[in-house]
């Protein structure tokens, strides 16, 4: 039987094909999920657009994460289409260019605080909002991605402030949401050559170092095994995992040295 | 003299994205023209619904201009209806 055989997903967080989120739809759908994806203001029509590349194009709704109406409407919609929800990908992270690229100490609170709100505390809102669909389903699974947060990074700035907060927030709501057997984990993800990481000046120079440090290399391009991670955790195959954080990452996460 | 692929990329500048006309030339890169990574992966599906043509993720990194893209979109066969 296929990974995900009938389970209904969202999937946040897919601009362009080389999206994690978009690899982690199209190997769901391979793997005989349901899905239904969310876009976001001036992303809204590029996703609709790029939802029509994967194998079964699926609808896609508008949820802008900071705003507590669109939240309450995606779960009314999902709740009218399937009455109960398997699993959420939470791929959803904005900080403004004055919080990244070397701003770490220029920042003014209000882009840290937009960086933190759409990063950080997003990932319990959507929680908060799909909870009630996830017990339908009998607990289901939440995914978000981070970047490894336990170390500091070059231009990553606040956004690597919000995503040890998220790392933290995981823990929370793993907590808050296991008594109705919602699982809830990160995949800390090697450096993808996405929109997201191209919008960080500066970022790209930590690529070349990864895959020296990596034992099983790394391919910045290559979202598959990203994908199938998310979809592991989505599944039944990991039924007592949560507030953990998978490292997907070529294993350059336990190596305190370059091995090549 | 402009081709024909050069002057249906200017006029989707222009329409769809608010660059003003005087801007527009071969030379002017994505960032003169105030178009930000959001912009560009907009544009690169606009070109392939109105060019036929797809710029993929890694293509659409290098360009820097214009001129480059319309180099790019030509070389991959890009053709203009009507002309």
């Amino acid at each position: 039987m296929p990974l995900l055989e009938g389970k209904r997903l969202l999937v946040t967080g897919v601009l362009t094909e080389a999206s994690i989120a978009f690899a982690a739809a199209r190997v769901a759908q391979q793997e005989g999920a349901q899905v239904v994806l969310s876009g976001f203001g001036r992303g809204l029509s590029i996703t609709q657009r790029i939802a029509a590349r994967l194998p079964d194009p699926p609808d896609v709704l508008e949820l802008d994460v900071t705003d507590p109406a669109h939240l309450d409407a995606v779960a009314d919609q999902l709740r009218n289409r399937w009455g109960a929800l398997d699993g959420v990908v939470h791929a959803v992270a904005f900080a403004p260019q004055t919080a990244l690229g070397g701003n770490f100490l220029s920042a003014p609170w209000e882009d840290v605080a937009t960086t933190v709100q759409v990063s950080t505390y997003s990932y319990a809102a959507l929680g908060r909002a799909l909870a009630p669909l996830l017990a339908e389903a009998g607990g289901g699974a939440i995914v978000g991605l981070t970047f490894d947060a336990t170390v500091a990074w070059p231009s990553y700035d606040w956004m690597g402030v919000a995503k040890a907060g998220l790392e933290s927030a995981n823990r929370y709501l793993a907590r808050d949401l296991g008594g109705q057997r919602t699982r809830v984990n990160l995949v800390a993800a090697g450096p993808i050559a996405t929109i997201a990481a191209k919008g960080i000046p500066g970022f790209g120079g930590i690529n070349e170092g990864w895959s020296r440090r990596a034992p099983l290399g790394w391919d910045t391009r290559d979202t598959e095994p990203v994908a199938r991670v998310v979809c592991a955790l989505l599944s039944d195959f990991m039924p007592a995992v949560t507030g953990e954080i998978v490292h997907v990452d070529g294993g350059a996460h336990a190596m305190g040295a370059d091995v090549r | 003299m402009a081709s024909p692929v050069f002057e249906r990329v200017s006029a989707l500048l222009v329409d769809k994205f608010g660059v003003p006309e005087e801007d527009i030339s071969a030379e002017a890169s994505f960032e003169d023209l105030d178009l930000d990574s959001l912009d560009l992966v907009e544009f690169s599906l606009a070109c392939e619904e109105e060019l036929g043509v797809r710029i993929e993720d890694e293509e659409a990194e290098n360009l820097q201009t214009l001129g480059e893209a319309v180099t790019l979109l030509e070389s991959k066969g890009a053709t203009v209806k009507g002309s």
